[in-house]
Formats: C-alpha cells, structure tokens, sequence
C-alpha cells in the first residue's frame, strides 16, 4: 500500500544531524530503538513477509538521506494524551533528534504562536506535502460546534489538512474510532452526546494509519512516523507500513497481549487471580477472571511495555482494558467481568448473569465457554483479504482453553495445576458459521448467577 | 475607542480556548476580556448507568495531561459513597502517584507549555559572537543553578541546534513565535540557558514519570482501582513490587528533587526577577518594563483544601484526608475579598451557573449545587465556520442570549474563586506551613514583592514554581512513609469488602476534593441500583477559565485579562503578536477538556447528524 508522494528538499536529514553536532553513535542508537520497535510485534510469530529484520544501520541509512518532512499534528476532540505519550517515547535523547528529524510546523499543544499566526502556520504547512497526524475525533452534531478552532468546526480543519497529506495517522483511540466521547452511556444513541467519529470516518480517498490505543504507546507513536521516513523510495514517495484489517500498523499490532503475555502459562495451568491482592495476584497469576481483555485485544504491550520498558497494565496486575480495539468502553465494559460475559458480546447469557463473579464465585466450565464465544464475536468483523488477522478477520483462532482452574484464591505459587494436557491451542480454521458451532462448553454461566444483586431491576 | 482582538486558537494548553479582547490602542492595554472554551465531550452523560467501578477509566480520559488525578478523584467519590476504606498502603501509593504526577505537571508547565511566554528561543540564534555558551554558564552559576546539565558542551550543542534549525529556515514547533518582540526581556545567555533547560525538562519528565508506571502500569492514563490498588507489594514476591521497584522509585524520587530544587526553582526566580518586582531591569520605565507581579490579578478570592495532593473522600471540613499521614497539618480553607485570613471551608456553599455558558437547567433555575447537578448542552451560537480573519465571523461575547462559552461558571458563596498553586501556597502560607513559608519568604525578599502579589501573572507562575519544591519533599515522604510500613509487614493494598454490588445499598451518594496541579478537583456521584445515576465534576479550569456569571461578574482568566482587579492594567502592545495576554493566560496552566464536563440524566440529542 504505498502512493506517490514529492520528496523532501535539501538539506537531508545526515547533514542537519551533522551541523547539529548530533553524534553518529547516539543516531544509531536511535535507530536501534526504532529497529527494536519495528521488530516487537512480529517477534513471536517467526516473522512473516513483513517482519524482514531491518538494522539500526539500515534505518539510519534511509534516515539520513531525508531531509525534515513538514508534520501537521491536530489535536480535535480529545484529551492530549496522546502527545503526552509521545512525549514520553524514550531510550534515547529522542527530543534532540525529533528536531532534527521532523519540522512539526503545527501542534497546538507546543507550538510557540497562537491565533492568526498558528492559523498561518497550520495554512502554510497545509499548502506543501506534509505528514497529518490527528489526535482526537470529530463531533458532527451541532454542524461540529462541539469542537471548533480558530472557528472552523474540526470536521473542517481536518479535511483541509487532509487535501496535502501525503500520509495520514489517526492516533489514539479518539482519532481511530471516536474514543471515550464515542462511547455512550447504556441504550443511549451511538457515537456518544456529540456524535464523535474518527479520522477514517470523514477521510475515505486516503489510506488512514490507525495507531490505536488510549493512549498508543509513545515508542509505537513516533515509530510509526519515522517508518514513513525509512520506508521512502528514492524518488521520495512513501510506503505504509502494513496494516491489519483494522487499519493498525502490523509491526505494533499484529500479536494478541494473550498470546505473548508473560503471564499465559498460568492461564494455561489454570492458575487465575481470583480477587485482587489475592495469593495468586502476588504471584503473578492470569487476570482473566478478574476481567482481563488480553485475550481479546491486540497490541505490543507486553513486548514493548510502557515508558521506557518500566511496566505495563498487566505487569501491575491491573486487567487489561483493552484500549487498542474498536468500541472497547463499550465492548469490553464492565472492565472487571470475565470478557465474553461483558456487554456487548451478544452471548446466549445475559452479561449481568455473570457480571459480578469477580468477588471469587468459580464459574468452573463457564470461562471456557466463553472465551471462545467472545472470539467468534470479534471474528465478525470485516477482514481484509491481504492481511488476515487472526480473531478479527477469516481466520479464527480459538483460544486454548484451559481444562481446569485452581479453585483457592490463595493458593500458593507451588501449588501444581491439575491438569494441562488438553489445555494447548487449537487453530481451528472452521467457517464462520455462527456463533455455537465449536463452544466446548455450551452449559452457560448460570452456576453463578446468584450474585447478581443489582442487574436489570432499574 | 478600543478594537476588538481575538486569539483563536489559544495554544500551548490542553484543549480548545478561544479568547475575545476589548483593546485599548491608545493606551495599548486590555479594557475587557471573555474567555470561550470551543470543546465539549459530554462524558458524564457517557457513565450514565455504567458499573460505578468502572467510570474513573471514563473520567481519567477527560484529560491526558494532568492523568490519573480524574480516576483518583473518582475511586475516592465512589469508595465516599460506598463506605469503602482502602488500606492505608493503597492510599500511599496514591499520594505517590500523585505527588509524581504534580510534579511533573508543572515541570511540563513551566518549561514546555509557558517558558517562551518568557523565552526568545530566536534570540540565540542571532548573538553574534562566539561566547554566548560561555556567558549561558556563567548566568547559570550566578542564578545559584547548581543543575548539571549545566556545562558549557551542553550549552554550546544546544546553541548549534537552535542555529542550525533557524538557518535550515524550517522552525519546527518555533514557526510564526513572536520572536523579537519587545515584551521579551531576557539577555540571550538566559534564554540559552532557559532552552537547554527546556531539553532537559523533556528528558526529566520522561523519566521520573516512571514511578507511577510502577504503580499504574503506564503513563499516560494508569490503571486505579476502587477499594485500594492494583498493583502488589509484596517484599518476597518477584511479580510483586519488591526491591527492585522501591530502588528505582528512590532514584527517581532523587532526580526529581534534583531537577526541581537545582533547575526548576533556580530558573523560576531568575526569569521572574527580570519580569516583575520592583528590583527589575527597566523598572524605572514600566511603560516598556511591566512589572508582571502587577498584572494578571483575578479577584482576590481562593480556595483550597490542602497542599498539593490531599485527597479528600467526602466532605473535607468534616473527615480527615483520605491519605496516608501528609496532609494532616494544613486544614481546607477560602481566602475571601483579599483579607489575608482563613475561612472555613464549606462544600456547601459551591454553585454552577450557566448564565454565559450553552447549557440550559430544568425548572429555569439559574445555578445549582454540584450534588444536583445537570447540564443539558444547548448551543445557541454561531455556526461553523466563523473564523475571525476570514469569515469576517461574529463575536461569540455578542450573543443575543448572553452565551459564548461551554465552560459552566462555578461560584463559591457567589464569589469567582482563584484555585491552584497560588491559592494553595496562600493557604498553607496562612497556616505556617514551614517549607511553604521558607520558599516564600525567599522569593518575597529577594523579588521586593507581597505574599498576595501572587495573585498575578508572575505570581502564579512563582507559586508553581514553589509547589513544585514543597510537593517534591512530600513525594519523598511519601515514599518513606510507604517504605516503613512495608517494612512493619504492612502489605494490603486492596478491601474486597464492598466490591461486590451486592454489598451496595440501593442508593448512595459520595464525593471527593482533590487538590490536583491546576487546583481544586471534585467529583461528585449517586449510585442508583448498582449503576451510575447521575455524576458531575467541578474542575480547576472550570471555576478559572468560566465566563461571567449571572450577575455579571467575570471568572478569573476574564478579571486577569481586563478586569480591575490588577494594579496595572493588562498590556498588549501589538494585537496580531498577543504575546502580553498568552502569558497571562498560560500563568493559570489551561486545561480545556477538563473544564467542560456534562451530566443530563435526560438528555436528548440535539440537532441533526451530518455526517
């Protein structure tokens, strides 16, 4: 997926870095991060076409041949997490080299003008080739006066600076998909009070680069800018990084948490945090029954991690909430019910039945069944035949299901599971033929229906 | 006559804020000023009938900036509500998390969103000569920054860039700045030294920000959890925080007081002293050389319920500080009408009006308590587009119906309230608190200024830049406090007794203040059934950017801007280069999508969809 594109002008990258007296040493470990980061999502699959190792000198390279590509970052409707994460992107003296690397001539949130001369700046950029970076969504109720700049409605200032764009990244979850604003309050209208939609909902004549999350990772933030950068032909136009069938770059997107947490082997031992602060949570047990979306959601986060390889949701012991998906404060809410049983997922029991078994209740049985029904919801969605994704597109993975749990919230770390034979992945590559066809365990939820205390009795 | 002078978009804030001036071009001064937030989200109405353990995810994504303080706020409404207690080591990781979390909102203020406000960054690149490094370190010395990044490599490698990017002629972030304009007043060594610094601040951020990554699993937008923490503490437990974790928080806990006490501070006073005080170059001709401890006064109203960092769940007159043992000293209170005395603190007294702002209350009733709340969006302005330049567009401050803003107006006995660091370093001022008084009495001394002339443009920035240290040493404490019980054994960091909704009653009401980096935060619930019926949050940058309320009285940013309340009034020298007014404006820290919030329990959508 590529299209043509002006090449940047004199002078290149290689020269403003050397006039910068920016040593070639702390280059190449700038790119070496980067090359680490191109390379975390592929790194448990063996890598596939797209994952062709690419080196901090090959990167460097390409990066030192491209003069500073003009950016225009707009922030719409949103809460400027998305730039603080950015900000944030670390391991080297990035802000040294991003000065270098990008002229960013408009970002509201550090940019020195205000009012007519930002407006000149963002007018100024838009006339030449330029990267376009959107945090934030778009409100189209009120003819957009939910979210206007310098009095234009943001449905307007973005496809002005979309008419130029020679690449466009929609970053973070508001800008992918509408976000928390997006979001709506149970039996409310979709797309939240405002009506807010995201970038690839208003911009349809250009590929959109989805960089999800809420926030993305900084790491994957200006990774995915500066492989525009190191993916540029000699002729100067660009190459997309390959993207997954919702939109999301496959270098950071293209591994389920599930699948590459450093917690699976309990979840395959059966070996599950029952409460928080619990034994097994100090152990570092599987979150599932305590509503982790892992198994569900795809993102680099275990690979990665969070600011600078310091943590991660999961490494916290916190749930994953899922914030690289489409819909999840819908999808995947209650944040701490066991994921198929969240609202949203259309299972045979109602999400309330099993809502609130967090407290401890077993649902021996049901978990399993589940799983695999919240994947065959997410297999629904709409694939593209050049990237088929596992759990989202034509192909279907169920999830290993594990055959038994321990069933003491304060079991010891030594405590042996009981069995684990049959709890080994199946790949079931089956049709897509409703929603019951493979459940192992079609039994329901109803053993724990009895805690249930609130559920629909407004 | 005046002009009329609008700057739209504000930047280098968080959010959307136009602002509308009444110009004076004879006097060039500000004769009045209407401050406009152009973003709504409406995400109260979102945790409508939502699990209320659920909504501080929602609520932490009103902003990303000043992250975590919305969730900590809201576990503390829903735990008010609920009668939960968390454990008291759950409560200390909170004050980690939110001593971290403040003292890098204000690092980020000063130098990233505010210093050139103050900083000609162009300036360097024109010296001519080859000493400007040199002159830069022996600025920093003189200043008392005993910073180490200050070294004369450092200096000359940063002068380069800065060289090197204005002579590539593409200036980045530093496109179509105001440099040169004559409101600058710093020599270039100081703003050499001031963007090094700027670098260096980005570095720092990023790197002790880390702490609450330990305890959140990242950052931005860490996990909380109603009832305590997440995260485990357990000495012995590799998956656990142990050891290794408490050994890296103590080294970023070091290197914040380090950046905080040997840059931050240092370079507060030095660039204030050139601005403002009677001591300033230029003083003798304030026509050229304002005196910016003179401008930018709101009126001389605060409120605070603490330091930096107290969590108050419930009310804050009446229950103790839902922390660990920091707070307990210094008592909630309001400072009203400029008498320098403490008053008692009463939630009850709090009123949201909507008189200028695109709302409408059920029953006509012109403001309500936030326990009440409701905000049913009505926008009655223009439509889009109506840009200044080149739409000729109207003036929002010229609605037939009185309304320009989304941001409500939030009264406390009917007064506008100055919340944040400058009301908070008052009222622990006022309640000796000693690290309080020995930072202001250093800078009162050495600026010739009053303690109540913080109550400016340079005031507030002083005072943050004194939060700053005052809630760097509570961090440590924090921290040590944390440490000594882990050590006693004390390892619960989560009460499961009230997590079941079946331990709920069938309806519960709770709130929480929060003292975070832009001021007072609360967050007000009922819970109806197990689900959320109704929540409202009374913001920082709501009660500081709302417009004029019912009886015409202007919120803060419009009484800094063009109100009486300053000794002299507000300059803008050149209107198309309003540089004068983003200083005072950026003095108060804006967070626009904090300040516009919504809860309408009925509320309908309104207009057509267009897409």
């Amino acid at each position: 997926m590529s299209y043509e594109a002006t090449g940047w002008h004199e002078p290149t990258l290689g020269e403003n870095l050397a006039r910068a007296g920016v040593k070639r040493r702390d280059f190449l470990k700038f790119c070496g991060g980067l090359a680490g980061v191109f390379a975390a999502g592929t790194q448990l699959d063996g890598g596939g076409a797209h994952a062709a190792p690419v080196t901090a000198e090959q990167i460097a390279a390409v990066l030192e041949g491209q003069t500073r590509p003009v950016v225009v970052w707009l922030q719409l409707q949103e809460c400027t997490g998305c730039i603080e994460s950015a900000l944030r992107s670390g391991g080297t003296t990035v802000e040294e080299i991003v000065l270098d690397l990008l002229s960013m001539d408009y970002v509201e949130a550090i940019m020195a003008p205000s009012g007519d001369a930002a407006n000149k700046a963002l007018e100024d950029a838009n006339a030449q080739d330029h990267i376009l970076v959107v945090n934030g969504s778009v409100p189209l109720d009120q003819d957009g006066a939910y979210c206007t700049i310098g009095g234009e409605s943001a449905e307007e200032v973005l496809r002005r600076s979309a008419e130029n764009a020679v690449a466009i990244l929609a970053v973070g979850a508001c800008a992918v998909w509408g976000g928390v604003q997006a979001s709506s309050a149970p039996g409310a209208t979709k797309h939240g009070p405002t009506y807010a939609v995201g970038v690839d909902h208003i911009i349809k004549n250009k590929p959109v680069v989805n960089v999800a999350g809420c926030p993305p990772i900084g790491e994957v933030i200006t990774a995915t800018v500066a492989y525009l950068l190191t993916h540029a032909n000699a002729d100067g136009s660009l190459n997309l990084p390959e993207l997954d069938a919702e939109g999301r770059p496959r270098f950071a997107y293209d591994q389920r948490i599930h699948d590459s947490c450093p917690r699976r082997a309990h979840y395959d031992a059966g070996q599950f945090v029952r409460t928080f602060d619990d034994q097994g949570a100090r152990n570092g047990w599987c979150l599932y029954e305590v509503g982790c979306k892992g198994p569900s959601t795809f993102s680099a986060c275990p690979i990665i991690q969070w600011n600078m390889h310091t943590s991660w949701p999961i490494g916290a012991g916190h749930p994953c909430i899922g914030c690289t998906e489409r819909n999840f404060f819908d999808e995947f809410t209650p944040f701490y019910s066991t994921l198929p049983n969240v609202s949203g997922f259309g299972v045979e029991a109602s999400a309330e039945k099993v809502g609130w078994t967090v407290a401890g209740v077993a649902a021996a049985g049901a978990a399993a069944h589940a799983v695999v029904t919240g994947v065959r919801r997410s297999a629904s969605r709409k694939a593209a035949a050049e990237t088929p994704l596992e759990a989202f597109g034509d192909t279907r993975v169920w999830l290993p299901a594990p055959t038994s749990r321990a069933t003491e919230t304060s079991k010891p770390v030594e405590a042996e599971p009981v069995q684990t034979a049959s709890a080994v992945a199946t790949d079931t590559r089956a049709d897509d033929s409703g929603p019951n066809s493979d459940g192992p365990n079609d039994s329901g939820p109803s053993s724990t229906e009895t805690t249930d205390p609130s559920g629909k009795a407004e | 006559m005046s002009e009329r002078v609008v700057i739209d978009p504000l930047t280098r804030i968080e959010g959307h804020l136009r602002v509308e001036l009444d110009w004076d071009p004879e006097a060039k001064t500000i004769d009045k000023a209407w401050s406009e937030t152009t973003q709504y989200r409406g995400l109260e109405e979102i945790v409508k009938g939502r699990d209320p353990r659920d909504v501080w995810a929602f609520l932490m994504r009103i902003c990303g900036v000043c992250t975590s303080t919305h969730a900590i706020a809201s576990v503390a409404a829903v735990e008010n509500a609920l009668g939960i207690t968390p454990p008291k080591q759950a409560q200390r990781i909170r004050d980690i998390v939110l001593g971290a979390q403040e003292v890098q909102d204000h690092v980020i203020h000063f130098y990233h969103l505010h210093a050139l406000d103050w900083v000609d960054v162009a300036s360097i690149a024109t010296y001519e000569g080859d000493d400007l490094a040199a002159k830069a370190y022996d600025f920093a010395r003189a200043i008392g920054s005993t910073w180490k990044g200050n070294t004369m490599e450092r200096f000359a490698a940063v002068e380069q860039k800065v060289k090197d990017i204005v002579a590539s002629g593409q200036l980045s972030i530093f496109t179509g700045g105001y440099w040169g304009h004559p409101a600058y007043k710093l020599p270039p060594e100081a703003n050499l030294m001031a963007v090094s610094h700027y670098l260096d601040a980005l570095e720092f951020q990023r790197s002790m920000i880390r702490i609450v990554t330990t305890f959140g699993g990242k950052n931005p937008h860490p996990n909380f959890l109603v009832g305590g923490m997440a995260c485990t503490i357990d000495p012995d437990r590799s998956e656990s925080v142990n050891q290794v974790q408490l050994d890296q928080i103590r080294g970023w806990i070091a290197e914040t007081l380090e950046f905080v006490n040997e840059c931050y501070v240092p370079d507060g006073l030095a660039i204030l002293s050139v601005y403002g005080g009677p001591n300033r170059p230029g003083a003798e001709d304030p026509a050229t050389s304002p005196d910016w401890f003179t401008i930018g006064a709101t009126a001389p109203n605060f409120l605070a319920v603490g330091r930096s960092g107290a969590i108050h769940s419930g009310n804050p007159a009446e229950t103790r500080v839902e922390s660990g043992d920091l707070h307990h000293d210094i008592k909630p209170g309001v400072i009203l009408d400029g008498n320098l005395e403490l008053l008692p603190f009463d939630p009850d007294r709090l009123t949201e009006g909507i008189a200028t702002a695109w709302y409408t209350y059920a029953d006509g009733a012109k403001e309500l308590h936030p326990s009440e709340g409701e905000t049913t969006a009505k926008y009655t302005g223009p439509k889009p587009p109506y840009r200044p330049a080149v739409d000729d567009g109207p003036w929002l401050a010229d609605s037939e119906d009185g309304k320009y803003t989304w941001s409500k107006a939030p009264r406390y006995d009917g007064r506008p309230m100055q919340v944040g660091p400058a009301a908070r370093v008052l009222v622990a001022y006022l309640q000796e608190d000693p690290h309080t008084v020995e930072l202001v009495n250093l800078a009162v001394d050495r600026l010739g200024i009053e303690p109540l002339q913080l109550n400016s443009t340079a005031g507030r920035t002083l005072a943050r830049a004194v939060e700053a240290a005052t809630a760097a040493r509570r961090l440590s404490e924090a921290f040590d406090q944390f440490v000594t019980n882990l050590k006693k054994g004390d390892t619960k960091v989560f009460d499961d007794s009230k997590w079941a909704p079946s331990s709920w009653p069938t309806k519960a009401t709770g709130y929480s203040f929060v003292e975070v980096a832009r001021g007072n935060l609360s967050h007000w619930i009922t819970i109806k059934r197990g689900k959320v019926e109704r929540y409202q949050a009374v913001v920082p940058t709501t009660w500081l950017a709302s417009g004029r309320d019912d009886a015409g009285v202007a919120g803060p940013y419009e009484e800094a801007l063009g109100g009486a309340s300053s000794a002299t009034p507000h300059p803008l020298v050149d209107p198309t280069q309003p540089l004068e007014a983003l200083r005072t404006v950026h003095s108060f820290d804006p967070c626009m999508s904090c300040a516009v919030h919504v809860l309408d329990p009925d509320q309908n959508l309104l207009g057509t969809v267009t897409s």
